[in-house]
């Protein structure tokens, strides 16, 4: 007889008996239960990341496998989070791997009523033309006074403290080296 | 924080916090809005330390700490003044410190005179312009200098002090001084002393003031009073902690600063379970200051040039620091050249100046709010949107919504499809008929971005942390990381414009635009970040990164993108990669990421010993001279030359950090020394002061002058502004709001508002009511209510409650609504409402051009908004009601007989000098 099969196996007697006794853990699991095995249990790699919501800047450890994410988990060799996230931080899976999430350019013509499908290196494209005939167009030599300014007024950008510092720093460069100026982020808001 | 200390940024670190002896958590709600730092807060509270919550609302921090305060929003410079004036006049002060490591002793100029004495303006305030003259509120010089020299501000442009002190809080540094040579008390005694100025010009923040003013009783403020002072001294510290419920003034940085001088007195600066912690709230949000993406800044916290002052490498370095004056900005050359030297390289030269005149030239605000003003006239063509969503993220989202409208061209680059992408639609002014879709000219182009696990790269914490996350995944489907696509447009921008002989595309030719690429043709971060750290260019070492930014040299041979940076690629090594578990090291954990400046974690340091260089006490040990070794030492790395001795004294006539003595330890400031006092670098007061919130039901009490003098407004029928205190009309927005975040959701919701678990926790734009407030306009809990203001009008589901009560100030009855302003209407999310950030209006901040979005007037009614065009009208018979002009609030001097100056209370008038 399969001693498993029988009462032994009821979780008040493994309560009683086995090292759970406030029947928190395996005490009361069920077969079904521990056959499931953990995502994490099965990712083929393992990276190391950080939260990106608030600036408490939580460990983060990405579980992936056949190349998507597939369980984010807080980092317990973190000194400052200890392996804790918050609902925010343990939802992150989801900010990567929502179908929601928008994976598609798109582009919207003037006047359109709707989103037309473009390539990204076409839209890279327009975006240079354009940006080139703006900063033209609004471009500043000098002040009132004859005084050097070498600017242009025809663009300006917003963004930037989600960013990664790599990025932001490619941004003021190059935004710097156009002479465009305007160029914000949420630190002032 | 950068005119009181020298740098921007948190003062010390989260793990910190468990150190501390007592902890004053105000303008923040750490426990929803920071959960896992919050554990902290609670590791020193098991520990024994008092936690005390002050905040208009109870939310799960007061639960959390041994005391909630309840205070108007809008009043706290009344609070803080009141725990300096009870500091100063019951001699609480950590006197040793005080007179050693703060400019308490320095006198200030005769010419200087305190709002007391001008009904409610310092000195210097020029009625016509709405800005200060900020040289009457200098040091007094020594005899041998004229007199009021020694603030060296009085010939500058305002444009310059602007754009320089705007750096110092969104986390700039110490403003210049000409020199420091300067009178000094130091029995602290002589009536124009800095401490004898400050303690007169707290002596009317009286606890009877801050009952009337804060809503606050005298017992809570005794209270308060009595925990940190006696937390603070040789044995114990306290820390305060504060987030935007205190940047979101028009007087925020002056609430910062009142945090400041009281931290000063108690000499809790620099040392272990003190400070001043400034909780951020997006990942990198430290680093898009440090390293810019910000007009008035460059990498490093250098300004942007300004036209007319900054004309010249040599005029440039000149404003920043004074060859004369102490400290580590006398080095702005340098790290002005190695920026130079890292962008435009072999082209930037000793001969032309290493290209100081390819940089831009700024001439006055051009701050977000100065740019959606800019877009209305039509006056920007383009617009980039990157991860930021203005539409629902800033105050007064219809004028930022009406703004995209007026674009040639406009780039959304993100994650989800965001309100700010598709306002031509499905936009709350497309219901209102204020636009219609098929008139909008703007083009849009949608970019989906890369999440931080599909890119490699660093995040700045909010302790000044560098984090590097490493790529996990290649990016779906059209998905590019900001790296990708900037490089990718740098190169053909450069390819349009190769041919070019036109001076102005020199800048962009000739700059360092070639990183190594990956398989995909995407640049390395850690190439990139290697450029930020620096490099050796010529000698023996040409090619070796640098190890600290005191490897920089002004002559070319060595270059780096962002000075305070240096050291993170030391020895080749992404030292912010570096992962060593926190158990395994001490708590400082210095082997985890890396901090800026040079990985120390705590600043200030120095001030963790005495003048000797002994530790205050065994207990608070953290930093101290090793006499035998003959060197700074202890649990952190020294914020201190390692090896200047407490006694070095300066010989006569040195400058920069030579001049600094062995006892100065705020090396970034001008003279060494934490400014309880700003004689200069600030635009609105050397002190804080009261100033009432540009829309307030109660009148400033303590003088004519309503609202703060130098607060910038903007006077537009599309920012209108409600009737304050006893102006007529006030009566119809009774009540004040405040805004705030939930723990499950993200600003304005673009990283939350799309995924199922986090819409599901947080559905519904709701406003927070005290039982009180819902019986006097009769709401109903999960009912529906209209919010209004001069803006528009917003609806929301009613959560009653006793977390928010009613506060007697002002002589009535105050009412405050809380608002989660994590929802916007249109795009595709999961989740959608009203936003909050609609109901604002535009007044800003005049140091850093931020906006006063946590706290406004407002009515709120029973029921669901009007829709569609019923909406405008709605909102303008409020208006009408209310008798609103262009005037309303805008009013930037209020005299005795002027339109503010009604009633005002006698009685606290008693507490002055």
């Amino acid at each position: 007889m399969d001693i498993r099969k029988t009462f032994l196996e009821w979780p008040v007697v493994r309560q009683l008996t086995g090292g759970d006794p406030l029947g928190r853990g395996a005490a009361v699991q069920s077969a079904h239960t521990k056959a499931i095995t953990a995502r994490t249990k099965t990712a083929d790699r393992v990276v190391r990341s950080v939260c990106p919501y608030c600036a408490v800047g939580c460990g983060q450890r990405v579980f992936v496998k056949d190349e998507k994410v597939v369980q984010i988990e807080g980092d317990p060799d973190s000194p400052v989070s200890r392996g804790r996230l918050c609902p925010k931080g343990s939802a992150s899976t989801q900010l990567v791997t929502s179908p929601g999430r928008a994976t598609t350019m798109l582009y919207r013509a003037p006047r359109s009523t709707t989103w037309q499908r473009i390539g990204v290196e076409e839209a890279t494209d327009m975006i240079a033309d354009r940006m080139i005939e703006s900063r033209s167009r609004r471009w500043q030599d000098t002040d009132e006074q004859g005084r050097p300014l070498r600017r242009t007024m025809g663009m300006a950008a917003l963004g930037g403290a989600t960013l990664d510092n790599e990025e932001n720093y490619l941004i003021k460069k190059l935004f710097t080296a156009l002479g465009a100026i305007q160029i914000e982020n949420q630190a002032r808001i | 924080m950068g005119a009181s200390f020298g740098r921007g940024g948190a003062t010390g670190f989260l793990q910190d916090l468990q150190n501390a002896d007592c902890i004053v958590i105000q303008g923040s709600n750490m426990a929803e809005c920071h959960p896992v730092g919050f554990q902290w807060v609670m590791e020193a509270k098991a520990r024994g330390a008092r936690v005390i919550h002050v905040d208009p609302r109870f939310t799960r921090t007061s639960a959390l700490a041994d005391t909630h305060v309840p205070i108007r929003a809008g009043s706290d410079i009344v609070f803080l003044g009141a725990i300096i004036n009870y500091i100063v006049s019951n001699e609480k002060y950590f006197h040793e410190y005080v007179l050693n490591y703060t400019n308490a002793a320095n006198l200030v100029s005769k010419d200087f005179q305190d709002v007391d004495d001008l009904d409610g303006v310092f000195s210097g305030y020029d009625p016509q312009t709405g800005k200060y003259d900020t040289s009457s509120w200098a040091y007094d010089a020594n005899d041998d200098e004229p007199a009021g020299d020694a603030g060296g501000q009085g010939d500058e442009s305002e444009e310059s002090a602007s754009s320089r002190s705007a750096g110092h809080e969104l986390g700039g540094h110490g403003a210049a001084l000409e020199h420091t040579k300067v009178k000094r008390d130091e029995t602290l005694q002589h009536p124009r002393c800095v401490f004898q100025v400050l303690k007169r010009h707290y002596a009317r923040y009286t606890p009877e003031l801050v009952q009337e003013v804060c809503g606050v009783t005298p017992e809570q403020l005794l209270d308060v009073c009595e925990a940190v002072t006696s937390n603070s001294g040789r044995e114990r510290t306290t820390t305060w902690v504060y987030s935007v419920g205190w940047t979101h003034h028009t007087v925020g940085v002056q609430y910062i600063r009142g945090s400041a001088i009281i931290q000063l007195l108690l000499g809790n600066m620099g040392r272990p379970g003190g400070g001043i912690l400034a909780l951020r709230g997006h990942a990198s949000i430290q680093g898009s200051t440090d390293i810019p993406t910000l007009y008035n800044l460059l990498p490093g916290y250098l300004p942007m040039p300004m036209v007319g002052t900054h004309d010249s490498l040599d005029e440039y370095v000149a404003q920043i620091a004074s060859p004369d004056q102490k400290g580590f900005w006398t080095n702005a050359r340098t790290y002005t050249v190695n920026l130079l030297k890292a962008w435009w390289g072999d082209a930037a030269t000793a001969e032309n100046d290493f290209a100081f005149d390819y940089l831009p030239k700024l001439s006055g605000d051009h701050g977000t709010y100065a740019t959606v003003m800019s877009m209305l006239k039509d006056e920007i063509d383009g617009y980039f949107l990157l991860g930021q969503t203005p539409a629902v993220g800033s105050a007064h989202g219809r004028m930022q919504r009406l703004g995209l409208a007026h674009l040639k061209w406009l780039v959304v680059r993100d994650l989800n499809l965001i309100e700010s992408a598709t306002f031509w639609k499905d936009g709350p002014e497309i219901e209102t008929g204020e636009l219609r879709t098929e008139e909008i000219d703007t083009e849009v182009f949608f970019f989906p971005a890369a999440a931080h696990v599909e890119k490699d790269g660093t995040f700045t914490q909010t302790q000044r942390m560098l984090q590097w996350h490493h790529k996990a995944v290649e990016p779906p489907g059209d998905a590019q990381s900001e790296l990708a696509f900037f490089y990718l447009l740098g190169q053909k921008l450069r390819q349009r414009l190769a041919d070019s002989t036109d001076e102005r595309d020199r800048p962009l030719l000739d700059l360092t635009w070639d990183y190594p690429v990956d398989e995909h043709g995407d640049p390395s971060a850690e190439a990139v970040l290697a450029e930020i750290n620096g490099v050796h260019l010529t000698g023996e070492k040409a090619g070796v990164p640098l190890s600290t930014f005191n490897e920089m040299k002004p002559d070319g041979s060595t270059s780096g993108g962002c000075w305070i940076y240096a050291g993170v690629y030391a020895d080749g090594v992404n030292q912010s990669a570096r992962r060593k578990p926190g158990r395994e090291q001490s708590w400082v954990a210095p082997e985890w990421g890396w901090a800026w400046p040079a990985n120390r974690r705590i600043l200030y340091n120095r001030a963790a010993a005495d003048p000797d260089g002994k530790p205050w006490s065994e207990r608070k040990a953290y930093v101290w001279w090793d006499s035998e070794q003959e060197k700074w030492t202890g649990h952190d790395v020294p914020d201190f030359e390692l090896k200047k001795p407490p006694s070095y004294r300066p010989p006569e006539g040195a400058a920069g950090p030579a001049a600094l003595r062995g006892d100065d330890p705020f090396i970034m400031q001008a003279d060494g020394v934490g400014w309880l006092y700003a004689p200069t670098g600030l635009l609105d007061g050397p002190l804080p002061a009261h100033y009432e919130p540009q829309e307030s039901p109660i009148s400033n009490p303590m003088y004519s002058q309503q609202a703060s003098p130098t607060r910038e407004v903007f006077s537009r029928t599309d920012n209108y502004s409600n009737p304050s205190g006893d102006e007529p009309g006030a009566e119809v927005f009774p009540y004040v709001f405040t805004t705030y975040r939930l723990t499950e959701h993200h600003t304005a919701g673009g990283m939350s508002r799309w995924q199922p678990f986090l819409a599901e926790l947080q559905p519904e734009f709701f406003c927070e009511v005290s039982p009180e407030l819902a019986r006097q306009r009769g709401l109903v809990n999960n009912g529906w209510a209209t919010i209004i203001t001069a803006r528009t009008a917003v609806e929301a589901r009613v959560l009653v409650t006793d977390r928010v009560v009613p506060l007697r100030a002002g002589g009535k009855e105050i009412h405050q609504i809380g608002l989660p302003y994590h929802w916007g209407i249109g795009g595709d999310a999961v989740v959608t409402g009203d936003s909050a950030n609609d109901l604002l209006g535009v007044t800003l901040d005049p140091n850093v051009h931020i906006q006063e979005s946590k706290v406004a007037s407002c009515d709120i009614q029973p029921g669901r908004r009007p829709r569609g065009p019923a909406l405008l009208d709605y909102v303008a018979a409020y208006r009408k009601r209310a008798g609103i002009t262009l005037d309303t609030g805008n009013e930037l001097r209020n005299l005795a007989s002027g339109a503010n100056g009604g009633s005002r209370s006698g009685g606290v008038k008693e507490g002055a000098s």
